[in-house]
């Protein structure tokens, strides 16, 4: 599986990205700086990582949506090719237009770092179809803005076309998102976002691999391609 | 040619921070404060004049404002 971290000013957990990519492919992801107007060519995987890109500046994830290398992530996305964005790569995605709603500042006003339960709500997806159905994994999450908001009519769409790929599990939503949503995707079903760290559970080291699935998810279909 | 975007949450958008800055006004002991809204304000410089008023406003929907949460409001201050 061929795959491409991108990296703005800010962004900070691209080599936790790279160390759990490593783990479901041969080949080295590629880091490609934010300035770029082109990426590189047959990517299996377009991962946008966790960070704090500009500061947060405006709106957390708002200035690199409009970064030079987005215009080819968006040319990119509406191709097929898969994307994942998690934390800042998901505010980033949002800000991009390529998903719905917006993540706010946590209801708290509180940063939150610690672990949530997490529910598979769709196990169908190219980056979930390892798990099973309703399964409640371990997550961590550490934002400031993980405050999933859209509206009501947007919301009620979400659902029910079961793009809501991630609920937190009952009684630990940390931010306030509406109705627990903790990840969603496009209608294509290759565009993911999603607010907690599945990368930062992949390695016993790390006190557990709940979040391996997701990117042998990912890899799983691009290697019977390959073969 | 100066302008002045001012960029508030949409009414039907919860305000976590104005909530907090209402409940330090109150804590200073200021009284009858109904409810407190925040927002931000963005002073632009513009070099070129021309066609101000749509450019502002471009600029606003495509960056300045994220019109899912938010209003805008474009002020030509000279």
């Amino acid at each position: 599986m061929k795959s491409a971290v991108i990296l703005f000013p800010g962004t900070n957990r691209e080599r936790d990205m790279v160390a759990a990519l490593k783990k479901v492919t041969d080949i080295e992801p590629v880091i490609v700086w934010h300035a770029e107007t082109t990426l590189p060519g047959g990517l299996d995987l377009i991962v946008l990582p966790g960070g704090f890109s500009y500061g947060d500046y405006l709106r957390a994830g708002a200035i690199s949506a409009r970064s030079p290398i987005m215009r080819d992530i968006i040319r990119r996305a509406e191709a097929g090719v898969p994307v994942l964005g998690v934390c800042n790569g998901f505010q980033a995605l949002c800000e991009a237009g390529l998903l719905p709603g917006v993540l706010m500042r946590n209801a708290s006003l509180k940063f939150v770092c610690r672990e949530v339960k997490l529910e598979i709500v769709n196990a169908e997806t190219a980056f979930t179809h390892l798990y099973r159905p309703g399964q409640i994994i371990r997550c961590p999450v550490a934002h400031h803005d993980g405050n999933y908001f859209a509206d009501k009519a947007t919301l009620d769409r979400l659902e029910a076309e079961n793009r809501v790929v991630f609920r937190y599990g009952q009684g630990t939503n940390p931010n306030g998102s509406q109705r627990d949503i903790a990840g969603i995707i496009n209608a294509a079903g290759n565009v993911l976002g999603m607010m907690p760290h599945p990368e930062d559970l992949t390695d016993p080291l790390l006190g557990g691999i709940d979040g391996l699935a997701l990117f042998e998810s990912i890899a799983t279909p691009a290697r019977e391609k390959a073969a | 040619m100066k302008a002045r975007i001012i960029v508030t949450l949409k009414q039907s958008v919860l305000d976590p921070q104005g909530q907090a800055i209402e409940g330090a006004l109150a804590a200073l002991g200021f009284d009858g404060v109904g409810s407190v809204r925040q927002g931000k304000i963005i002073d632009i410089e513009l070099s070129d004049p021309v066609n101000a008023e749509a450019r502002l406003k471009a600029m606003c929907e495509k960056l300045l404002a994220n019109t899912v949460i938010e209003d805008y409001r474009v002020e030509m201050v000279d």
